[in-house]
This record gives C-alpha cells, structure tokens and sequence, in this order.
C-alpha cells in the first residue's frame, strides 16, 4: 500500500511528493543549502540538528552511501536533521565506495525523505520568508511540533563525552558547540592533539596551547551563557580560532552585535576577500545571523567580508591571538580555499611567521 | 592599471569553421570585443568568416577578412599598431599562429603585449613534454608517458609501455590525428600521419575505462582562481570531450572527489600562471581515488562556450576583462550582478550531445573515438537526467523521438555496436536494455558509468509500461510521468497508439504543462535577474510571468551541421537587433551552446529549448506573442512553420502556405510550369520503374532529390542505370513522407544565386551571386563570387524577371532565395527557398547593405522602399569560399558533388576576383608558393579544357607530375609533364610516394565517373592529399580560375585592407 506524504509549511504552504527513508511524520525548522555536492556531509552536520533540509540542486543520491570505513569520516556519529526534501532521487547508485541508497541510509536512522518536490519553488519561498517551521506528514499522521527555536540547541548537540583524537606534545581544548569532524581532523593533521569536550566543561585549571569554539546551530544571541567563558581564553590570550557560531560566540562576547541577514548565507559558493591580503576565496556557508561590522570594537580586525553582500565574515586580533571565520574552513562539504586559516592557527601557537604571514 | 595604457588591440579570429573549431570561437570573439568596447579600447579583428557575427560591421572597429596567418598578421600589425594582441578568443587557429609570431619575433619587433595567459604558460601547455614536466613540479599526477619526434621512437616506447598505447599530438585540438593504437601496425600507421604535420607526438598508457571529467577555471592577475563549473563525460575516456555526451554539474563525484579535482585544478593554474579562461581535462579511476591530468587548454574553448551556457557565468566576457588587467573581484557578472568572483550554484542539469553528419559521406568511418568528427553540438537543460537527455536527443535534428521509440536506428549485432562506439551508441544502449540486457553487461561493454545507464533504464522502462497495454490509453498519472521523464507528445504517441493530439489534449485538461525556470547561478538562494530560461515538467510553478509588450519570438538554428551553422545565427542575431530598434521585444528559442544568439545580451528573453512543434507550442502559449518568424533559422524553423500556423499560431511574413508550395519540390515544379519559367526536366518519382523510364527518356545523368531537405542530403546524380537503383533505395527510405523528384541533370552548365527580400511580392532589393563551379557543385560548397564575372546580362535580366515571377505568385513577404542553372543565356529554376539563405551574409557584408535588417522590417509589416543595388560596377570584388574538414573524416572522399560537404566559410575582397579568390583560397588552406603540381585531369574534355591551365603552370615554373593519360596528353601538347604510376599498380615512380615524401605542393584529381577502378585509384590520391596535408583541387573551374589567378596577379602584392576600406 502506498503511502501519502506531504509538506507542509507554517503558513500552510502544501507540497505533495513521494515517500522515501523512514515512514514517520516528523516536523522542524526547513532550511536550504544550495551546495551541488556533499548529500552525507551535510546531513550529518551538527548545524542542522532538528532541521528540515532541502537541496536546491535536483538530483540527490546518485553515489549512495559509503560503507562503514568511511562513514566514520563524516561529519558526526549520525544524522543530524529531521526531514530530508528532494527534487530527483536516485534510487540506484554508483560509486566505488557505496555501500547503500541514500534512501536506506535514512531508513535505518529513522528518518523520514520526501522527493518529487519542486525544490526551487520552495527555496524561493522559504528566503523570501525567512526559515519556516515545517512537517513531513506521512500518512496524514500528525507529528508533534518540534519548534528549534524554542530549545537550547547548542545544550542539545554538545556531546557530554570528552573525547581525545590525535597525539602530540601541543593540546587544543576544542569546545564542542555542534562540532564536525573534518574540523577535528585539520587540527589533528597538524600535529596537535585534540581534546573535545562539551560547551559547560569546567576548563579551570589545565595547560592547553589553544582553543577552538566549533561551528553549530541556532541563534547566537540564545547563548549568552557562553560569553564569560570565550572572555576567559581571549584574556589570557591562548590562540583562540572561531569557526561560524564559534566566531559569533566570539564577537557577542567582545561586545558586537549580531543580526538576522535578509538572505541567509546558504551555500557552498559564498565570495570572500580577505582583507589583509587582498586575495579572494570562495566558501562553504550556511547561517541567518551575521556579524554587524560597524560594531566590532577597536582593536578587532573586520578581516574578511563577503564579496557579494559585503557582510562581515572573520575577524583578527593579532595582540590577543584570536582569528574567527564566519565562513567553514574546514569544509566538508565544499570548497577547501581556505584551510590556511588551521595553517595560521598553527602558526599562531608556534608563534612563528603568523606575524608576517598577515601583515601582507 | 594596464588598461589604461592599451588603447588599441588585435584579435585573432578562428577563421572558418571546421570540425573540432566551430562556432564556439564567434561566440568568444563578440564577447571579448563587447568588453573591450565597454572599455573604450579599439579593437581590431582578423577573420575572414565573413558568416560570423564578430565580423559585423557593428562589433570591432577594423575587420580584416584575411586569412589567419603569421605573414598577414604581420602585415596588419604593421598597417594598425596595435599595443596588445588577444590570442585566447580564436581557437587552436589563433593560439597556433600567436605561438608563430613570437617565434618569429614579430610581436617584439612591433613592441606588441600578449593581453591575458603569457606565451610561456601557452607553451607549457601545449607541448604535452614540457607539460608533464610543469605537473610533476607541483606533485599532480600526469598519465605515464613520453614525447616522441619519430616513428622508431614512438614504437620503441610502446613496447616498452606495452600497447594499447594513446597517441596524442602537441598544438592540435579536437583531438586531430590523435588515437588508441593495440599494435605496432597501428601505432605505424598512425604516427607517420602525424607526422606530416607535427614535430611531436605523445606516446601514452590507454587508461582504459577511466571517467572524463573538466573544469573550467577562471583566475586573474593577483592570482584569485575559481573554477565556473565542472563537467562529467557521460563516455568514458577515449572518446573525445568533444565526441561525448557531457553532463554539468558531474552527476556521479563524491564531495571529496569533486573537490581534490578542483583544489588540483587551482593549484595546477595559479602554478602555470593563466590570466583569463582555461580548461583542465582530467581522468579520473572510477575504482579508486587515482586520477591523471589530461590536459590544459589555455585559451576559450568548445568547453568553456558549454559552460558558460549551461550556468550563466560570461566566462568569454570575463576573461577579456582579466586579460586587460582587471582583479576578478573588481568586476561583476552582468548579467546577475553578483561579484565575478563566484561559482555559480546549478539547480539543474545540462546534457550536452555532439552533432554528427557522418551518413553524408561515402566510405567514411562511423567509429567514434579520442579525435573529433562531429560538426556540432546540441544542449538541453532539465530537472531531470532522463528529462535533459530526451530533449537532447530530439534537438539533434536527426529524427530521434528521444531515447526511445526511434524506428532508424538498427543494429545488427548489439554487443558490438556497444563495445566499439559510433555516432549512434546511445540508442544502442536503448536497444540493449529493450532487449534485456542487463545494466552491468552494458556497463562492461561500454564502461559507461552506471548511473547513466539506470537513468536510461528508467526511461526504457516506462516506455515498456506504458507501451504494454494495447488499449491506446494512459493513465493521467503516467502521462505525468512521462513528461517528467522528458517523454514528447509524439513519443508517447508512438508508444501508445494515441495520437499526438489527445495526448496534448489530455495534458492540458489535466494541467499537465511544463514550468518556466530560469537559470540564475545562485540555485534561487537569493533573487538574481536573468533573461536565461527553460521549461521543465519538474517543477510546478513558473518563475516568473512574462509579460512583454509587442513581443516576436524567433526561432533560431539549432546545432549547427553541414549545410546550416554560424550564417544562420547571423541572420536570427541581426533580425534580433532590428526588432529592438523597432520596439519589438524578442524571444529567441535556440538549443546550440556554440550561438551568439544564445548569449544573454542579445535578445530579452532567451529560451533554451527545443526547436519542436510541442516546444514552440508551450512557449506560445506562455507569453502569447504576436507572431513568430521562422526564417531566419534555416531549415529547422522553415519545416515548422505550416504546423505551427495549422495550429492557430501566427506565423510572421511570407505566408506558411507559401513556403509549402515553395518547398514540395513537387508541387514547385508545377508552378513554375504554370509561370513559364525555365526548369529542369524533371518528374515526380512514384516507383523505380518510372525512375528508370523517365531516366531513359532524358537521357543520363539524372538527379534524384527529396523534398524538404537541406545541404542536399540523401541528393545524388546518377550517370548510369544500377547508379539510379542504388540511389533510390537511400534516398526513399530517409524522407518517405516526402515525395522524390527526379530530374534532368545539366552538364557545363553555370550556377547562380538569386538573394532577395520582397514585400507583398515586390521584390524589394536583391543581389545575384554566381558560382565559379559548374552547376553540380552544392551551393554550400560553391566558390561564389560577387559581381558576377562570366555572366551574360541577358542571362541576369532572364533572373531578375523569373524571381519577380515567383515572388509575386507565392506572395512573398520576407527574405528569398532561388538557385538558377544558366546555360547560354537559357536559365532555369533549381529550387526556391522562402527563407534567409546562407548566402545572406555574404552578400550583405561584401554590398554593405544589410538584406536581414530590410526583411525582418517587412515581416512585422513596416513599409519599406525599393532599392537598387548596383549589379556590376562596384571597385571591389567578394570571393566566398568553402572549408572542407576531410583530414578530420577518415575514409571520406574529399569530392564534391551534389550533396554538401564542407563544414564552414570564409569570404575575402579584393581589388580584382584575382585578389579575392586567392585571398580565399589562402584562408581555406591552399599553401602558396606552389612549386610542384600533381594532376590527373579526368574524361579527355576535361583534360582539353584544362591544357590551357597547365601551360600557365608551367610558364610559372611549376614542376608538373601526372598520371599516364593525363601526362602523355600534356607531352603531346608539349607541357612537360613527369608520369607518375597510379596508386593501384604499385611500381614506382609512384604518386604516393610522392605524396608521402610531402614533393608534391598540390594536387589537382578530377573525378572521371564512378567507375569503381578509377574510384578507388583516384581516392586513394584524394585521401593521401588530405591527410598529408596537401593542397587539394577537385573542381575543374576552380583549377582554372588559379591559373589564371597565379598568373595574372601576383601573391605578394595582397593588399591589406579592412573592410570599411572597400567602397562601393
Ligand atoms: N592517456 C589516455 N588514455 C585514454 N584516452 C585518452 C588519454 N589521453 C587522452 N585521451 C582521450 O583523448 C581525447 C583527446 O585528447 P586531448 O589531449 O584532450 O586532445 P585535444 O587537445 O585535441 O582536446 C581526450 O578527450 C580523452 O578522451
Ligand atoms: N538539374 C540539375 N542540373 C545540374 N545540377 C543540379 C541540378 N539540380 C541541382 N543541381 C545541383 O545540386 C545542388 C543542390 O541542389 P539543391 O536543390 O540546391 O539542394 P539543396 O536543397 O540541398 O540546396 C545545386 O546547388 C546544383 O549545383
Ligand atoms: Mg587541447
Ligand atoms: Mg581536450
């Protein structure tokens, strides 16, 4: 018996699609990324934790599922989001490394997919009216609201387990707000070893040469609690590196502001210049809130800025060793132009060339 | 800033169009003279395709029609001096000869600067030695492989290599003379060929099986790069990038796979130090994560036009802007605004499918392979693979419905037809899947990723569905399917019984109609303007509503294929602009990437669609217009126009009905019998005994045609009875819903083109071109010159009164075009097409008077004045030449005939037809000086008529070599000639040999009959002049008309003029 699903959107917005992944009703946030690669990547990015997602780009599941070995590369231990919308499935599938269908993939992580959904159209209405909340309703069977915003997200995806990856004599205490792993796995690389633990770790009183606020979901104004703890490492000065909400976390703490952007930064192609250098970059991106340049204090940096809305997107301060990105070196999925930022976080604790490096 | 100390550039054109440089480089050219406009830089262009848009007097300040190379460069830097020269918009054409100006040390001599990519980066990626060296400097990994400079060392490193070994050739493109070799035969074979005319060929492991894959990278001065968009080769490697389905974005790439590439991509072009626009092929393992590094294009290309259709990104108009000095970040893409600094988002996918023409040619290979044959290129866009790839297949113009429910594709033995491909081994997949093979036997068969194949699969399966059930029915939700899968109305039809109009009924009813979407190269994260759209039943909005005041949509050319290509994007580009200056809103519908039409500044709004009767509907019925006009596209628009007005759409100028009567062979004939007005005998064919009588009672030869074609496929003379039979079968089976008409075929007799536009039927203005061949010369492969030369008033003045005839009965209202046979002073009609001709832009360039801007006047009805065009005395004379791309078609007889062969054009002026014809010859490849002639001269007349012709050689100091009889006859009229043995009889001295050693500077063969002896001998020596690289002649009027060139007028006196230099 085949089973209907639908879509549907806070302001009631109806679409009608096919089932696939996990029979069940499920609701959340519907979010966009307009990435044209990068399906396992996403799905198991902490920032999407309880979202809905949709890919602009149609056809979704053409090289499956890797198998279990490289599963382990991905971005966490699961899926993170709620509901998957695509255009085109590929049912079938055909990599060298697959091992399953995106469909079953879902299906064993019990989530539920909806295709033959004319994702264009939906992306046009969700960025004309901000991020709506949403349901996969299979069946017509109502599923409970699950409203993102109303819970502590950050609380929900910091892992409580402190977990230690890597190995050499250099540690980096990396705060775990929604982390992933390829930004663990650039630190690694680079001799250090690195010690996650969860946003409320009590760090008193151990030696670390550096510190990493990850990237993850929600509004960073919600997170005011994280404030003293960022001014407690950018006083003493340890090299500190700020990766997306990471570098939100960051500027709300020194004192700017932040703001809901108009159009959401939500690809893989986002246009940066870096300003010292004057060398451009394109990035993998995906928030609502942004940096307000005209508040950042003195003595920050404005480092990197959008070339095509001009928002911020990084700052620098060299005295009290601290560099942010709003944008994901780390990738994964997307472009890796700018995988020199872990270079210069790197040269930031050696304390070597960073100086010249940036004066450019 | 550097542009600010360049005021004045040169461009090097691609001359005319050939197989592997098509009309990509017209596309580029206009793009980079536009930015330089913009820039208030003067600009100067050398082409002598006089058929392209970048040669409109509108573009570049100065055209030159010359040929594109180093001597005449030279003499134009040395009349224009410019301050920088652009070598990246004109193909392998202008890259090669830019690398020869250095070498010679002319740009320095003339203090000129390489605007963009410097000539060290070129070099590098050119010479496929230094090359690899470049890759190994920064650890990116090249196939195993060595540069060989002869034949010995070439097998030496094979064996050592093992075979199958890839042979690929330095400064080439479309892969020429490249190729897989299993043994030393081969490899022997292959290489001597090549080295005839290259220093350098690669000798490489065969990665069998391996994916194809491109990116196009961008970067600028300060050494920001992107790359705009990457491409997957739906064939394997081995097949040429441009002998290959193409899909963009790549369809079966991990993030991690697409991104190394693109991270190696960046790393490998900041290291050579591109300024501008380049291409970098790579093969990728599909088993592993190994790849190689193909190669590196540094200049626009065939690939680089694809990619900036398939995302919207000006790539042509960027690189320009880069070259003169601009940072990437301080431009903007026009068309979105958004920061050239970007790569765009694809919310959709673009299926690219080449053009082949192979069928045409006797004798050629179908076998497709790592060196181009196909003329031309299709795209289509869709939300779906199977959608993109069934709109591809029907936009071909080959009669496929789409990747099913073809009925003339038939293979004889499946397995084979998959394992070694040719032009039609996608419908062999079909074929394979219907008959049940499996997608794992295809796939190792054809080593076609499998993702391709399941899509296919899915389209073959639903045809089966709903072709089951004999009830000539579909369910609604089928129907739906269907159309999502790209499945046309006619499709459907065919698979269910149900006729097209119930089908389209059915839709409609149920609100099944396509979506309009546009490509805006953010996937819709923000708002992006652009007029670039498509239909797809994958979506179920439009994007945008249209609403134009007073808009026309004009339908364009589609690929481009012997016999229609750039002319006709000419014709459709200025009808464009004359609409907007007459406050029209234009819709164009054209499906060829390589088109200036297709770019996004030419029209309001563009629709990349197909040029069927169901498409055109859809968008009819989408921004109801007031009309279309269907001729200026060619044939394609030509063929649809009384449907479309069948159909209650209003179709703009001559009346459709016309163009029917003008069109039916048939019927045609019967009105010019109601006229009076001299034809050829002829008679309708009913059976081939009736063939056979008629035949008999003209007289041999006959010539047998089918209606409605174009470039005179399927067209042939018949000098005998078992020829005729022969014929007939071809030709019956390709149109049989078409009547064929034989006729009387008129030896020595001359050819001319009637080229007119009339309004109500007067005619309004018209010009007369004539052929330097003998009629049975296709048009499109005649040497046309203007003003007529040998040709009796009385004859013009017959013309002019018969084309007054014929506009006047077809009411004709628009532009014309008819052919007449002259033969003393008694003219007769061949054929009339209502409809711009390719001759348009010849005769408008060359009488400066622009006939498409006057017919697009008269066909939205503005009233327009007669004018008299002077008909001979003009100061200047316009030769119009064909290029022929036989060195590229393995086993083609490079003859003319009947039927058209050559694949583009070039066109020159000249003070005197002396001067412009070998300005044309030069630019078609003819090699000056020439010190030896070979020539087998054919039937005893045309040795007489030719005697005259040899005498002049000689006098000019040309050593002479004929066969036997040819010889022994110019002996005896004492023209000293040295006999050489015919290729068959094997002794020496022996003309192949001759050929080979490359002692021979041209060779002149006339065809004598088809008779199968002389055939075989006389095409041996054709071929080995081509693909020797000799200058050929096959024509006796053309072998002529250079003797008396060469001895009249002496080549070094050429004069360079631009073309505003030539008044009337
Ligand atoms: N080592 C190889 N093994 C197999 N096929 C190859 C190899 N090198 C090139 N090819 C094929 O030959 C084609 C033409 O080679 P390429 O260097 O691109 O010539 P061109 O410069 O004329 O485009 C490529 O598109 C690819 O399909
Ligand atoms: N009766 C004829 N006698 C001699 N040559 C002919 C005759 N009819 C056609 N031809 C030759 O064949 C060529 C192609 O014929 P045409 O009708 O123009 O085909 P198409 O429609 O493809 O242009 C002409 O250009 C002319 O050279
Ligand atoms: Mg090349
Ligand atoms: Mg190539």
């Amino acid at each position: 018996m085949k089973k209907i699903v639908k879509l549907v959107l806070e302001d009631k917005t109806t679409f009608n699609g096919k089932l696939f992944g996990y029979p069940k009703s499920m609701s959340g946030e519907v979010v966009f990324n307009t990435g044209m690669v990068g399906y396992p990547e996403a799905l198991t990015d902490p920032s999407y934790y309880g979202q809905i997602l949709t890919f602009t780009y149609p056809l979704i599941g053409n090289y499956g599922v890797a198998d279990k070995d490289y599963y382990k590369l991905l971005e966490s231990k699961n899926i993170q989001i709620n509901g998957l919308i695509v255009s085109d499935l590929s049912k079938s599938f055909s990599h060298w490394r697959a091992e399953k269908s995106l469909s079953d993939w879902l299906y064993e992580n019990k989530i539920p997919g909806i295709y033959d959904i004319d994702t264009r159209l939906l992306t046009q209405i969700l960025r004309e009216k901000g991020t709506m909340l949403g349901k996969i309703i299979v069946d017509n069977n109502e599923p409970k609201i699950y409203d993102p915003n109303k819970c502590d997200l950050l609380n929900e995806v910091s892992e409580r387990k402190i977990e230690y990856f890597g190995s050499g004599d250099k540690i980096i205490l990396l705060f775990d707000c929604g982390c992933k792993n390829s930004i663990i796995k650039n630190l690694v690389n680079r001799g250090y070893k690195v010690k996650k633990v969860s946003w409320d770790y009590d760090y008193s009183e151990e030696k670390i040469d550096g510190v990493v606020f990850s990237s993850g979901p929600g509004d960073p104004k919600k997170y005011g609690y994280m404030i003293e703890k960022v001014n407690h490492f950018i006083n003493s000065e340890i090299p500190m590196l700020g990766i997306c909400l990471g570098h939100q976390l960051v500027a709300i703490s020194i004192g700017a502001e932040t703001y809901k952007l108009q159009y959401g930064h939500r690809s893989q192609n986002q246009p940066v210049i870096d300003k010292i250098s004057n060398r451009c970059f394109i990035t993998s991106q995906n928030h609502g809130f942004v940096v307000d340049s005209k508040t950042i204090p003195t003595g920050w940096i404005n480092r990197f800025e959008n070339l095509n809305d001009g928002t911020n997107e990084g700052l620098l301060n060299k005295k009290l060793n601290v560099i942010t990105t709003q944008f994901h070196p780390e990738a994964s999925p997307g472009p890796v132009d700018t995988s020199f930022i872990f270079d210069e976080f790197d040269e930031m604790i050696k304390e070597k060339s960073f100086t010249q490096r940036t004066q450019r | 800033m550097m542009k600010d100390k360049i005021k004045k550039v040169l461009i090097l054109g691609s001359s005319a169009l050939k197989i592997g440089e098509a009309g990509e480089f017209d596309y580029s050219g206009s793009q980079a003279i536009k930015a330089l406009k913009e820039e208030k830089i003067e600009t100067v262009l050398i082409n002598p395709n006089i058929a392209t848009i970048q040669t409109s007097d509108y573009l570049a300040d100065k055209v030159y029609l010359l040929p594109v190379t180093t001597e005449f460069v030279e003499n134009v830097i040395k009349k224009e001096k410019p301050d920088g020269i652009l070598l990246g918009f004109g193909g392998q054409t202008a890259l090669n000869c830019g690398m020869d100006l250095v070498k010679k040390g002319i740009l320095k001599k003339y203090k000129i600067e390489i605007l963009g990519t410097n000539i060290k980066a070129i070099e590098e990626t050119e010479d496929r030695q230094k090359f690899n060296e470049v890759l190994a400097e920064i650890d990116v990994k090249y196939p195993k492989s060595q540069a060989v400079n002869s034949t010995a060392d070439a097998i030496k490193y094979a064996e050592k290599i093992e075979y199958p070994v890839m042979v690929r050739i330095a400064y080439a493109l479309g892969g020429l003379g490249s190729g897989m070799c299993s043994n030393k035969a081969e490899l022997k074979k292959l290489s001597d060929k090549a080295f005839s005319y290259t220093s350098q060929i690669l000798i490489e492991e065969y990665l069998k099986g391996w994916k194809e894959i491109e990116y196009e990278v961008v970067r600028d001065k300060y050494d920001n790069c992107i790359t705009v968009c990457n491409m997957e080769n739906f064939d394997p490697l081995g097949i040429h990038t441009g002998e290959s389905i193409v899909v963009a974005p790549s369809q079966t790439l991990s993030n991690e796979e697409y991104h190394k590439l693109r991270e190696i991509a960046i790393r490998t072009i900041k290291h050579l130090g591109i300024v501008g626009e380049c291409n970098i092929q790579y093969a990728l393992d599909p088993n592993s994560w190994d790849y190689r590094v193909i190669e590196v294009n540094a200049r626009l290309s065939r690939s680089s036009a694809l990619a900036s259709k398939a995302t919207g990104y000006p790539l042509a108009h960027i690189a320009a802007k880069l070259a003169i000095g601009y940072g990437l970040h301080e431009l903007k893409n026009t068309i979105t605004k958004t920061s050239a600094f970007f790569e765009p988002a694809l919310d959709y996918v673009v299926v690219k499918i080449p053009r082949w023409d192979l069928k045409k040619f006797r004798k050629v290979s179908r076998k497709i392979g790592s060196s181009m044959k196909s003329v031309g290129e299709v795209m289509a866009i869709g939300r779906k693979f199977e959608e993109a790839l069934q709109k591809a297949l029907r936009m071909l113009d080959i009669g496929a419905k789409g990747v099913i429910a073809n009925s003339q594709f038939e293979f004889e033995n499946l397995s084979k037809a998959l394992k070694s491909p040719d032009d039609e081994r996608v419908f062999a997949v079909a074929k394979a899947m219907e008959s049940g093979y499996s997608v794992d036997k295809i796939h190792k068969l054809t080593h076609i990723d499998k993702w391709f194949l399941y899509k296919i699969k899915n389209i073959v399966n639903i045809a089966l569905k709903i072709g089951k059930n004999k009830t000539k029915s579909i369910s609604i939700s089928n129907l739906r399917e269907c159309k999502q899968f790209g499945f046309s109305d006619e499709q459907i039809s065919i698979l269910t019984g149900i006729s097209e109009k119930n089908i389209y009924k059915k839709r409609i009813e149920n609100k099944i109609i396509p979506a309009i979407k546009r490509i805006d190269t953010v996937g819709a994260e923000y708002p992006a303007y652009t007029n670039y759209l498509y239909l797809t039943y994958n979506g179920i909005s439009d994007d945008l509503q249209i609403k134009l005041p007073k808009s026309v949509i004009l339908l364009g050319s589609g690929s481009y294929k012997i016999g229609s290509s750039v002319e006709f994007d000419w014709c459709c580009v200025v009808s464009g602009n004359t609409l907007k200056n007459e406050k029209y809103s234009t819709v164009m519908i054209n499906c060829n990437p390589e088109t200036v039409s297709t770019d996004y500044d030419e029209f309001d709004v563009l629709f990349f669609e197909e040029l069927t009767f169901e498409t055109v509907r859809e968008i009819y019925n989408k921004i109801n217009p007031l009309g279309i006009i269907v001729s200026m596209g060619g044939q394609i628009p030509n063929n649809l126009a009384l449907k479309l007005s069948k159909n209650n759409m209003q179709i703009l100028g001559t009346s459709p009905y016309s163009i029917d009567r003008a069109e039916n062979r048939s019927t045609f004939s019967a009105m010019l019998d109601m006229l009076e007005i001299g034809q050829p005998l002829w008679e309708k064919l009913e059976s081939v005994e009736s063939a056979l009588k008629f035949a008999k009672k003209v007289d041999y030869p006959v010539l047998v045609r089918p209606s409605y074609v174009l470039s005179g496929a399927a067209m042939a003379v018949a000098s005998n009875r078992n020829e005729l039979e022969k014929f007939l079968k071809k030709a019956v089976n390709i149109s049989n819903d078409y009547p064929v008409v034989i006729s009387k075929f008129l030896s020595n007799a001359k050819e001319l083109e009637f080229d007119a536009v009339a309004q109500n039927g007067e005619i309004i203005s018209y010009a007369i071109s004539e052929h330097v061949e003998n009629a049975g010369v296709h048009s499109g492969d005649a040497t046309l010159v203007i003003p007529p030369q040998r040709t009796y008033f009385e004859t013009m003045r017959q013309i002019r009164n018969n084309s007054e005839k014929i506009a006047k009965e077809l009411n004709i209202d628009g532009p014309f075009n008819i052919q007449y046979i002259a033969k003393n002073n008694d003219v007769k009609v061949i054929e009339c097409n209502l409809r711009a001709s390719r001759s348009f832009p010849f005769i408008s360039k060359t009488l400066k008077y622009n006939f498409i801007d006057i017919a697009t006047k008269v066909i939205v009805g503005k009233r327009v004045s007669k004018t008299k065009i002077p008909l001979f005395d003009y100061e200047y004379v316009g030769v119009k030449a064909p290029q022929f791309s036989f060195t590229r078609l393995d086993g083609a007889d490079p003859a003319t005939g009947v039927e058209m062969y050559s694949t583009g054009e070039v066109a020159c002026l000249g003070d005197n037809f002396n001067e412009a014809f070998l300005k044309s010859m030069i630019s078609v490849g003819l090699k000056l000086p020439i010190k030896s002639i070979f020539i087998s001269s054919g039937p005893i007349e045309s040795k007489a008529e030719l005697l005259e012709s040899m005498r002049i050689f000689k006098q000019l100091g040309i050593k002479l070599y004929g066969t036997k009889g040819t010889a022994d006859f110019l002996n005896k009229n004492n023209v000293k000639t040295k006999i050489l043995h015919w290729p068959l009889e094997k002794t020496s001295p022996n003309v192949m040999e001759y050929i080979q050693a490359k002692k021979i500077d041209l060779v002149i063969n006339i065809p004598k009959n088809f008779n199968k002896e002389e055939l075989t001998n006389g095409y041996t020596i054709r071929r080995g002049a081509v693909e020797f690289a000799i200058s050929l002649i096959t024509n006796r009027q053309i072998a002529m008309r250079l003797a008396e060139s060469l001895f009249r007028y002496n080549e070094t006196e050429i004069k360079i003029k631009s073309m505003d230099e030539y008044r009337i």
